[in-house]
């Protein structure tokens, strides 16, 4: 074989092989790391893994937001079941009762989500995808009010 | 009055740039001089005309314009002045009108520096840009027109949003926009030498200033965005994995491959073909970017557009481009041939499995990005791809990516004697090794994670031996004074500064990832909480008042051995036309580490609850992308660029363009040599 062809084999082959490396190692890691999401109602209905951490999405129970120094818990609810959630820390600025959030974490022994991250989005009108979803799916909320911030409806001058 | 002169600039520059995209191209095509010539001035046209569009808007925000629904939506009379300019391109329909401006202002500079191009290749730059603005005007005027009027105008319009309302973050769309939509002209380039069949390392030493340009203004963006996440998101992070980082990230590193690959076709007459394909990409994945932040597709903690109807507009636009260029690749490409050959050990090598590495990074992030999507799409399932599994992609990748950034400088092009570079490499992978060795027995003992400290380190070292080795190479060779190191030219020193900006990099990320320290603690006034040997002293909350936003106001005293260090004051803000409560974190940063503090929630029993950070070695990640930023701007301004070319060349190259009218596109040339 001439030496071009023999140097544009090796060529071939090396990236072949490196990619072959390459995506198995993206997909071993994709087993290894992603998370699930799962609602409320999948977590009380036992379909979450335990043990494993996970995602887990939903309204902010009116009422719920209990603090104890550091700790904080509170109930989120798809309006089908609610979960409790247990986070040390204090929470995004943008958490607020009524407002759809997502937290990682594991279940405790006793039911408990006890969450390593809460998250509440940027946009005060703008709910989570995969939360507007899980109410959608209950039946809690009209479709087309879903994840569509109100184009800009100004207030008044004044009004809070 | 103002506003209404501004949409109707907008209309016009629609219609101007459908005149610079279809004359010049079809000129371009058919040998037509005078169609041709029509790119340049419309062009220049078009960026009056959006100069014009743009400063109307500004001039809206000013002057608390509420008779714009843009306006009255992202901005109100109390905000301060600077807030109201930045609030231009705050949210979705203003930020599309500043990537139009940008664009204008791009082809602006292209007609300014092209003046020894061929006018063919000239029309057709700028025809290909005309058509991308074509593409952005009519997605704004279509979907997103910030110049929508609201009827009756309110008296008072809502907000920015509290997070925006800061000068980091003023600036950081401009730069990050002035990176995407510099990576146009990259592209415009690649498409015309498709379109004209021709490829030649002039045509490389054309684009790399170019591309070098739009990839620093990429970088600083991105270093930017990073920054204010840092300290404003309070959370003490500089990267997340997020979707919408990951997509300035996946152009930043197929941009990084290009100039590399650029590098290689410019000296050496190869890659050619795929370097057009890296141009290609690098646009593309600047597009692909743009749909991924303005669709909403992803749960993203930036996405401020949630609207699919314009998400759909993108996605065709983005089909049009990337199929367009894509196909024209596969019909034009062969045409497009490498001469040159090289060794196995050669630097073109050492390029080649540089931009395999960079281009499986940026196939990797695309996947853990569009995975979730994917997967939804298919099976329903909910699934989130996030830092942990980047984290581990990169961390296996890059040591073989840094390995060959300190091997590329050494080894010669073309082909290099295995013997001598074993030779040359001897100290710099004995000091690389010595220092493994040394970190991973020092931290061996503390809680660390000491192999990955030790790897970090090594490879940031491996990086700096090999660039003071190639340094002092060049010093003994060329017999060298320290006044003659200027002469090494601005694409050496470019390339030592970005690559050692890089090792700084590295070694910041890997101390502060592997001792940075965090406390949740609950204080009263006059608490204090100790923290790496610093103890921070609560004094209490303050309320005072902003222009447009109430705060309590805390007093932190840090002190260390006794000494008072640094006197911190986070604040927690309400803003008072949203109600929207924010946390402001207060940072003491110096080149040894940073001091973070954020207030948390107020309990009830008067006490506040507040995070401290001690973060070792964090701003050396900001200054590594400032390093890298300069590299970017000594290479570009490497002075082989703006040397006028010498009357032979010129004659040369414009008799060598001549000749492919005459022979190559139907129609005649009409008389006369230069354009």
């Amino acid at each position: 074989m001439r030496p071009a062809r023999k140097r544009r084999l090796y060529l071939v082959l090396l990236i072949l092989i490196g990619a072959a490396a390459f995506v198995s190692l993206a997909m071993w890691g994709l087993g290894e790391y992603k998370m699930f999401f799962f609602k409320p109602s999948q977590v009380v209905r036992g379909e979450a893994p335990p043990g494993r951490a996970f995602k887990i999405g939903g309204l902010v129970k009116e009422g719920s937001v209990r603090r104890d120094g550091k700790t904080v818990e509170f109930t989120i609810t798809d309006t089908l079941a609610d979960v409790v959630i247990r986070y040390t820390g204090s929470l995004p600025d943008l958490f607020r009762e009524g407002q759809g959030i997502v937290a990682d974490g594991r279940l405790n022994a006793n039911g408990v989500f006890e969450a390593t991250n809460v998250l509440a989005k940027h946009d005060e009108n703008y709910m989570p995808p995969e939360v507007a979803e899980a109410l959608k799916e209950s039946g809690a909320m009209p479709p087309h009010e879903l994840a569509r911030p109100k184009p800009g409806a100004p207030r008044p001058l004044g009004a809070q | 009055m103002i506003t209404q002169l501004g949409h109707f600039s907008l209309v016009l520059a629609l219609g101007i740039a459908l005149l610079q995209a279809v004359l010049p191209l079809a000129g371009a095509h058919t040998g037509n001089r005078q169609w041709m010539g029509v790119a340049r001035p419309a062009a220049q046209v078009q960026f009056v005309l959006l100069a014009i569009a743009f400063a109307s808007l500004v001039w809206a925000f000013v002057n608390d314009d509420f008779s714009l629904l843009y306006v009255a939506s992202n901005s109100n009379t109390a905000m301060p002045t600077i807030y109201k300019v930045s609030a231009v391109w705050g949210a979705h329909e203003g930020s599309l009108l500043l990537w139009a401006f940008i664009l204008a202002i791009w082809s602006l500079a292209v007609t300014i520096f092209s003046r020894s191009l061929p006018l063919v290749y000239v029309a057709r730059v700028l025809g290909i840009m005309g058509l991308i603005s074509v593409g952005f005007l009519l997605f704004m005027l279509l979907t997103s027109n910030p110049f929508e009027a609201i009827f009756p105008a309110p008296f008072e319009g809502r907000e920015l949003n509290p997070l925006l309302q800061d000068p980091g973050l003023a600036i950081h769309p401009p730069m990050l926009y002035m990176g995407y939509v510099g990576f146009s002209v990259a592209f415009a380039f690649a498409i015309a030498a498709l379109l004209g069949g021709r490829l030649d390392a002039a045509w490389a030493r054309w684009s790399r200033p170019w591309t070098t340009a739009a990839w620093i203004f990429l970088t600083i963006g991105i270093v930017l965005g990073s920054w204010w996440a840092y300290y404003e998101l309070g959370w003490g992070g500089w990267w997340f994995w997020d979707p919408v980082e990951n997509a300035s990230f996946m152009p930043w590193l197929i941009g990084t491959a290009l100039i590399h690959s650029l590098a290689v076709t410019e000296k050496r007459d190869t890659f050619k073909a795929w370097t057009v394909l890296l141009a290609i990409f690098a646009f593309s994945l600047s597009l692909l970017g743009t749909f991924l932040v303005r669709s909403g597709v992803l749960t993203s903690v930036h996405a401020f557009a949630t609207d699919p109807d314009r998400g759909l507009f993108i996605l065709v636009f983005l089909g049009i481009v990337i199929g367009g260029s894509l196909g024209l690749y596969a019909w034009r490409g062969k045409q497009i041939r490498s001469s040159g050959s090289f060794a196995l050990l050669s630097r073109e090598m050492l390029m080649l499995l540089n931009n395999m590495i960079l281009v499986g990074l940026a196939a990797g992030t695309l996947l853990g990005t569009l995975y979730p999507l994917v997967m939804d799409a298919l099976t329903g399932e909910k699934i989130s791809v996030g830092k942990p599994w980047f984290d581990f992609i990169f961390m296996v990748v890059s040591p073989f990516l840094i390995l060959l950034t300190g091997l590329g400088p050494l080894v010669r092009w073309k082909r290099h004697d295995k013997a001598e570079l074993l030779r040359s490499l001897r100290v710099p992978a004995v000091v690389t090794v010595l220092s493994f060795i040394v970190a991973a027995a020092v931290f061996y003992a503390g809680d660390s994670p000491a192999f990955k400290v030790a790897l970090g380190l090594a490879l940031a070292i491996w990086i700096v031996a090999t660039l003071m080795d190639s340094l002092l190479g060049k010093f003994a060779n060329r017999r060298m004074s320290l006044a003659g190191l200027a002469g090494l030219g601005g694409g050496y020193w470019g390339m030592w500064l970005a690559h050692f900006g890089l090792a700084a990099f590295i070694t910041g990320v890997t101390v502060v990832s592997a001792f940075a320290q965090q406390d949740d603690v609950t204080v009263k006034p006059g608490d204090s909480v100790t923290l790496a040997g610093y103890s921070f002293r609560f004094e209490g909350v303050t309320e005072t008042r902003g222009p447009n936003y109430a705060a309590q106001r805390g007093s932190v005293f840090v002190y260390r051995d006794g000494k008072l260090v640094a006197e911190l004051e986070p604040e927690k803000r309400v803003y008072s036309n949203a109600g929207m409560p924010m946390t402001e974190a207060a940072i003491d940063s110096n080149l040894a580490r940073d001091l973070y503090v954020s207030l948390g929630e107020p309990l009830e029993d008067g006490s506040w609850l507040m995070r401290v950070y001690y973060k070792p070695l964090q701003s050396w990640i900001w200054w590594a992308g400032g390093l890298m930023a300069l590299g970017g701007i000594l290479a570009a301004a490497d002075r082989r660029y703006r040397r006028i070319l010498r009357r032979e060349e010129r004659q040369r190259e414009n008799a060598q363009a001549l000749l492919e009218e005459l022979l190559g596109e139907a129609g005649a040339a009409r008389a006369g040599g230069s354009n």
